[in-house]
């Protein structure tokens, strides 16, 4: 069956004709997309590397037939910030070397985002680390990315509260 | 080779090493944009997917090939039947890095998940539902699994070539002298690396020239790997390998979904992307063989080692050999007169295990650490206090002096930022607030540091920028800015000034990342390339008679900051651009080796070494862990980048949690298949798992090692850590760990 | 994946007549029911996605009192609702100890009570599983069984059921409220998931055609408010399903239980609701010796299905430790680390 269905990715709406329900959120996005910032480890929601956010919360795209979103708005990585600036998040990453070989770092950097947008008290380190324990980095990059989360929650509540 | 090696020595790395430069990478990382494998999808490609066998050992009876045809979007199923030949025999061994592979040469499974047959598709939905509908049948045999299962063997060597068997000294004196003797079992699964980013291959032929996207940690020596299974010359194969999603070992080989999906790209003239499932990454890439240990210690009544001796049973396939060096971990560590470390093998019916984030060190220091826990304890000593009696002022095994050795400074630095001072010899005397056990255990770190061999290319270009150039793999180490770093010092400039080229097998060979040899090899083959365009540029300056520096004669000019000065007179300088400018010269291209002094490396123990210490609350009824604080101290020769040297010392101690915690391969006994092979089942540990945890650095000056002064930080952090937490357990529990990781019923 | 088709209803009386296809399967979040396609363990020929299904979306209090939960409420939303978790704490924790706040920003209530279980043997289509086909055998016998059964299961099927939402839904006296062909009916959580006994094949209570359309839960579970907490042990700190798990909520009056509601994760094939201790403690003090003799009932009948006995010790043990965090009365704030033993471990301990 060929179903048509309508998703806003990263601010662009794109209707697709999907030939294939199949079709997992996460390989529209790489595979019809090309948007292959979001990350495929486990497929199978083990690992946090797919995450994105859906109507502004993060999910694992990996878990989510594409046909599912029909309607929903995408935030990917690559639509994070608006080129050529970074998000807060991003800068705290980088600054607190959060990552290394860097597969896990866009799923971190998302579920990191819609961990902030929650409102949880984002600057409570054991918060943090468990909010941010759906994202598995196997370089083993925790400190720098609770770091770097905290850093970025306290920034965004400075600009809430100014 | 160069002839002047110990002019090299005690060079002075520029004004770029040694800071703390943010990764070069991480703009690329952070926005999605690094390009790993999988990212690629070149035109007109189409999807490989290959279903592995479902039992360990047996005959593949069936597949239902005209199941997968005909799916929609199947397009060809490639079993034993129809495979194109391959000029190499997949189970020659032909070269010592060659490990046997299973690509459809025979009808044979000899492990679960071994690839029975390969589907293309032209979508990865089609691919994947071809290779379920095949639904192979195995007419199976018990799998061996187990260290019960199979008679153990002595093998010629383990892991890439070490000695399975040395004894230093006279054992049977040793135990004799002892006040008493410590005698330790210990049992480790079979790990899997589990890398982020699965193994992932995009394959393209053009003509007879092969080219891949594959993360690869040994790029520009797999070409002829590559090339010898195709029969093409190994200049024909072109691997881009610009980030890989994390290694730590597994990928350094080529394993045979690689080669299956060169195979699918030549027989359809189309690129092939393959990409492994989750779960088949228990299987055909490796993994951290099993172990079971036996240590035995004897100790005189000054609490000091008279005998060690370490044995190993290793297990590896049914079919091929790789032996985690385990018990040669007690040949460096620790002062004792006479030491044995001995392996066996055990062939079980799984795939063939490698080099996994410290290859030997980790699990053999495990139990070496554990065994040196109880021995101090026999002999009513502080832990710190026994190790430190029984410090290794000279390799133990060859006598030789260490190239460097700053582990007493890594010892009191760890303790005193943990606070170690105080601690209660015996244990379960520790509580907190809320009731729970704490407890506080430590571990020594030792892990080599090798060089291998590598070259480098350094071009000056007319603006006095330059360009170096070297085929070095960055799984997360941090190669792309540690590398630049000790580049951009070769040749006096500023990083900036700097355009480094890596990650690409046109490129000049960096050798292996692997064996916490890469910053030193790489980084030793760029420095002297950056020195030999300064060179060069000395020459041109010297013989101009319009340069500032024109007769000085054998006098020594330095290189900074894009200028050549006279040592002696500083005054006296000239720019690159101009230096070239003047003599003509568009660019000038230098090139640099980087090999260690034979010299050297005959006469000096070479190792980075560390000491961690832990603390772990346990609860007293029901047995929970958590490692509160997690210290270390690490000796690792001249620190190119501290952020990063941090970070990868820092994952070292993760694994080195997950090791002693978490991590275990478990596979049916009957079947062999993997019973957790997922990512829900095969735990490695979360962000949860870590309250407080630090890598400290001691500065040690190392003038044999390389002339950078390098060694590595990529392995060494795992090792000490395992032992410092199951040590903790014990000193919060009185339980003593007998195998990993720790499960709670061994605590009950 | 096999391929499907895809129906998305926008009534429930379309969603009950696409699902009278006995080869039809409902989707919620998705996080199970995909998941599973992917292993090759279920291939419907139509996905009905209930998604678009009016109503089911909603917390609500019935005019009996009843708190009703629809089918669709995801679970963060549950778990973040302020009234719910004031009124049944012990669930919300369950909820945040479970997955990841990922998985939980996908799940939803309805599917988390038809999750599968995650015995490996079950999740693999070459290995003999009696639940997943039908007289084909159980190879978790003999095999790999540290995380089995060891309450209610059968020589036909040692697994045990994963969720720990469910777990409190139990111990409160929950109720799936299920439509199908031939209307609406409520089912005591505690019931809806079936033991093994001869046919592990048949998982919960739903009928073919069936779906579950809500939870709803007594107007008196609320009043254990005050005294109730859910623990899970688990084999690392987060993101991992629970070796066992143990709801405890208490009416406490003047240091005497005047009621109990238990239950245990993690040990069968059903949320295990301790009926029997719950009898044992109503009138006893509120003392960790009365905590201890109630969790000794609730295991009473345990019996190890395998290499899983230390499952038999732990069980009991936590059960009386919930009961007593219980009896401490429920946190102000929800735990930085819900249901773990191990949160608060900042500061540095000395002899």
């Amino acid at each position: 069956m060929t179903l048509s269905i309508t998703l806003t990715v990263n601010g662009t709406p794109h209707h697709l004709a999907l030939d294939d329900m199949r079709v997992t959120l996460l390989d529209l996005l790489r595979d019809r997309l090309g948007l292959t910032g979001t990350k495929k480890g486990c497929d199978r929601g083990q690992c946090g590397a797919c995450t994105v956010l859906v109507d502004g919360r993060r999910l694992n795209a990996c878990l989510s037939l594409a046909v599912q979103q029909d309607g929903a708005d995408i935030v990917t990585i690559e639509g994070l910030a608006p080129e050529g600036s970074l998000h807060p998040v991003q800068e705290a990453f980088l600054e607190h070397d959060a990552f290394q070989c860097g597969y896990c770092t866009p799923g971190q950097i998302m579920s990191a985002a819609g961990l902030i947008a929650e409102g949880a008290d984002g600057t409570d380190m054991e918060r943090i680390r468990e909010g941010m324990s759906g994202n598995i980095c196997r370089c083993g990059a925790y400190r720098g990315i609770a770091e770097a989360v905290a850093e970025a929650a306290r920034k965004a509540r400075t600009e809430a509260d100014a | 080779m160069p002839d002047d090696f110990a002019s090299q020595s005690h060079i002075r790395l520029g004004s770029n090493s040694g800071k703390p430069q943010t990764r070069l990478d991480g703009i690329a990382k952070i926005t999605g944009s690094a390009t790993y494998a999988a990212d690629n999808a070149p035109q007109d490609m189409i999807w490989a997917v290959h279903a592995g066998a479902p039992a360990a050992r047996g005959k593949v009876v069936a597949l239902d090939t005209a199941a997968a045809l005909a799916h929609p979007g199947v397009i060809d199923v490639m079993t034993p039947e129809n495979r194109p030949e391959l000029a190499q025999d997949p189970d020659a061994r032909a070269e010592f890095f060659a490990m046997k592979i299973d690509v459809l040469q025979n009808d044979a499974a000899r492990y679960a998940g071994a690839p029975v047959a390969l589907v293309l598709a032209e979508t990865l939905e089609a691919a994947l539902e071809g290779a379920r509908l095949l639904a192979p049948q195995v007419e199976a045999e018990p799998a061996r699994i187990g260290f019960g299962s199979s008679e153990p063997y002595e093998p010629p060597f383990v892991g890439f070539g070490s000695p399975a068997k040395t004894v230093t000294g006279d054992m049977e004196a040793g135990f004799a002298a002892a006040a008493q003797n410590v005698e330790v079992e210990i049992e480790t699964p079979p790990q899997y690396h589990n890398a982020m980013e699965p193994h992932a291959i995009v394959a393209q032929w053009d003509g007879d020239r092969l080219i891949l996207d594959t993360p690869n940690q040994a790029i520009v020596m797999s070409c002829p790997m590559f090339a010898a299974y195709f029969g093409i010359p190994p200049e024909n194969v072109h691997i881009r390998s610009p980030y890989l999603g994390g290694g730590f070992g597994s990928k350094a080989v080529i394993n045979a979904p690689q080669i299956l999906a060169c195979l699918a790209a030549r027989q359809t003239g189309r690129p092939v992307k393959l990409v492994l499932g989750r779960s088949q990454m228990f299987g055909p890439v490796g993994h951290r063989g099993a172990t079971k240990q036996t240590l035995k210690l004897g100790i005189d009544g000054e609490g000091r080692l008279t005998a060690l001796s370490h044995h190993a049973v290793a297990a590896t396939s049914a079919f091929d050999d790789f032996l985690e060096p385990a018990a040669n971990a007690s040949l460096n560590t620790y002062a004792c007169p006479a030491i044995s470390a001995t392996h066996a093998g055990s062939r079980w019916d799984i795939g063939t295990p490698g080099a996994m984030r410290a290859p030997g060190e980790a699990s053999g220091s495990a139990a070496l650490e554990c065994a040196m826990d109880e021995a101090a304890h026999a002999a009513g000593l502080d832990p710190l206090e026994f190790r430190l009696r029984n410090y290794a002022e000279t390799d133990p095994a060859s006598g030789r002096a260490f190239s460097s050795k700053e582990l007493r400074e890594c010892y009191r630095l760890g303790a005193e930022r943990f606070g170690w001072a105080g601690r209660p010899l015996e244990p379960g005397q520790m509580r907190d607030a809320r009731g729970r056990l704490i407890g506080w255990g430590m571990g020594t770190s030792l892990f080599q540091a090798p060089m291998f061999r590598a070259e480098a290319r350094a071009t000056l270009r007319a603006d006095g920028t330059a360009v170096v150039e070297t085929a070095a793999a960055d799984m997360g180490q941090g190669a792309w800015t540690a590398l630049a770093q000790i580049a951009a010092d070769g040749l006096g400039l500023d990083l900036a000034q700097v355009e480094f080229r890596s990650g690409d097998s046109k490129l000049p060979d960096a050798g292996i990342a692997g064996g916490s040899g890469h910053t030193a090899t790489a980084g030793s083959a760029l420095f002297s390339a950056g020195q030999d365009v300064v060179a060069k540029l000395a020459a041109l300056a010297l013989a101009d008679p319009d340069s500032p520096l024109h007769g000085a004669g054998n006098q020594a000019v330095t290189a900074r900051d894009g200028r050549l000065f006279l040592a002696a007179d500083e005054s006296r300088s000239a720019s690159y651009a101009d230096i070239l400018a003047s003599a003509g010269q568009e660019a000038l291209t230098g090139n640099g080796e980087g090999v260690r002094n034979p010299k050297d490396a005959e006469e000096r123990a070479m190792f980075s070494h560390g000491a961690v210490f832990a603390e772990v609350a346990v609860d007293p009824d029901l047995f929970q862990i958590r490692v509160t604080r997690l210290v270390g101290a690490f000796a690792a020769g001249q620190i190119i980048n501290p952020k990063l040297a941090e970070s990868q010392l820092l994952g070292g101690m993760v694994w080195g949690l997950g090791f002693a915690l978490h991590e275990e391969g478990i596979h049916d006994p009957r079947t062999g298949r993997p019973v957790n092979g997922d990512l829900a089942g095969y735990h490695v540990p979360v962000n949860a798992d870590f309250v407080q945890i630090e890598a400290l650095t001691v500065p040690e000056a190392d003038p044999y090692v390389n002339a950078l002064g390098v060694k590595g930080v990529g392995e060494i952090g795992i090792t000490g850590s395992v032992g410092a937490i199951a040590n903790a357990v014990w000193h919060a529990t009185g339980r003593r760990a007998r195998r990993f990781p720790i499960h709670v019923e061994d605590l009950l | 994946m096999k391929s499907f088709e895809y129906l998305r209803p926008e009534t429930l009386d379309e969603a009950l007549a696409a699902l009278s296809d006995p080869d039809a399967a409902s989707l919620g979040g998705g996080t199970n029911l995909l998941d599973l396609m992917k292993l090759g363990v279920a291939g419907p020929e139509r996905i009905v996605d209930l998604a678009r299904l009016p109503g089911l979306d909603r917390i609500e209090t019935l005019p009996d009192g009843m708190t009703r939960v629809g089918a669709l409420v995801r679970n963060s939303d549950l778990a973040a609702d302020p009234g719910f978790a004031a009124a049944f704490p012990m669930v919300a924790e369950a909820l945040l100890s479970g997955a990841s706040a990922q998985l939980r920003n996908a799940a939803t209530v309805g599917g988390n009570l038809m999750q599968a279980t995650r015995c490996a043997y079950f999740q693999d289509p070459f290995a003999a599983c009696n639940r997943r086909a039908a007289g084909s055998g159980c190879d978790a016998l003999g095999g790999a069984n540290r995380g089995h059964a060891v309450l209610g299961w059968s020589p036909a099927c040692i697994a045990v059921h994963p969720s720990d939402f469910c777990v409190p839904l139990a111990a409160l006296g929950a109720e799936a409220e299920i439509a199908g062909p031939s209307g609406t009916r409520l089912v005591p959580l505690a019931e809806f998931h079936l033991l093994p006994g001869e046919e592990p094949h048949r998982a919960t209570a739903l009928e073919p055609g069936e779906i579950v359309l809500a939870l709803r839960l007594p107007a008196a579970a609320a009043g254990f408010a005050g005294n109730a907490r859910y623990l899970k042990l688990r084999e690392r700190t987060s993101y991992a399903f629970a070796v066992v798990s143990a709801a405890a909520a208490l009416r406490i009056e003047d240091g005497t239980v005047a009621a109990a509601r238990l239950a245990l994760g993690g040990v069968a094939a059903r949320p295990w609701r301790c009926s029997e201790a719950e009898e044992a403690l109503a009138g006893k003090p509120a003392t960790a010796e009365s905590f201890a003799a109630a969790a000794s009932i609730a295991l009473s009948n345990a019996a190890p299905s395998g290499a899983n006995g230390y499952k038999i010790v732990l069980a009991e043990r936590l059960l009386a430790r919930t009961m007593a965090a219980a009896a401490a009365g429920t946190p102000a704030e929800m735990p930085a680390l819900p249901g773990s033993l191990m949160d608060d471990t900042g500061e540095a301990a000395h002899a």
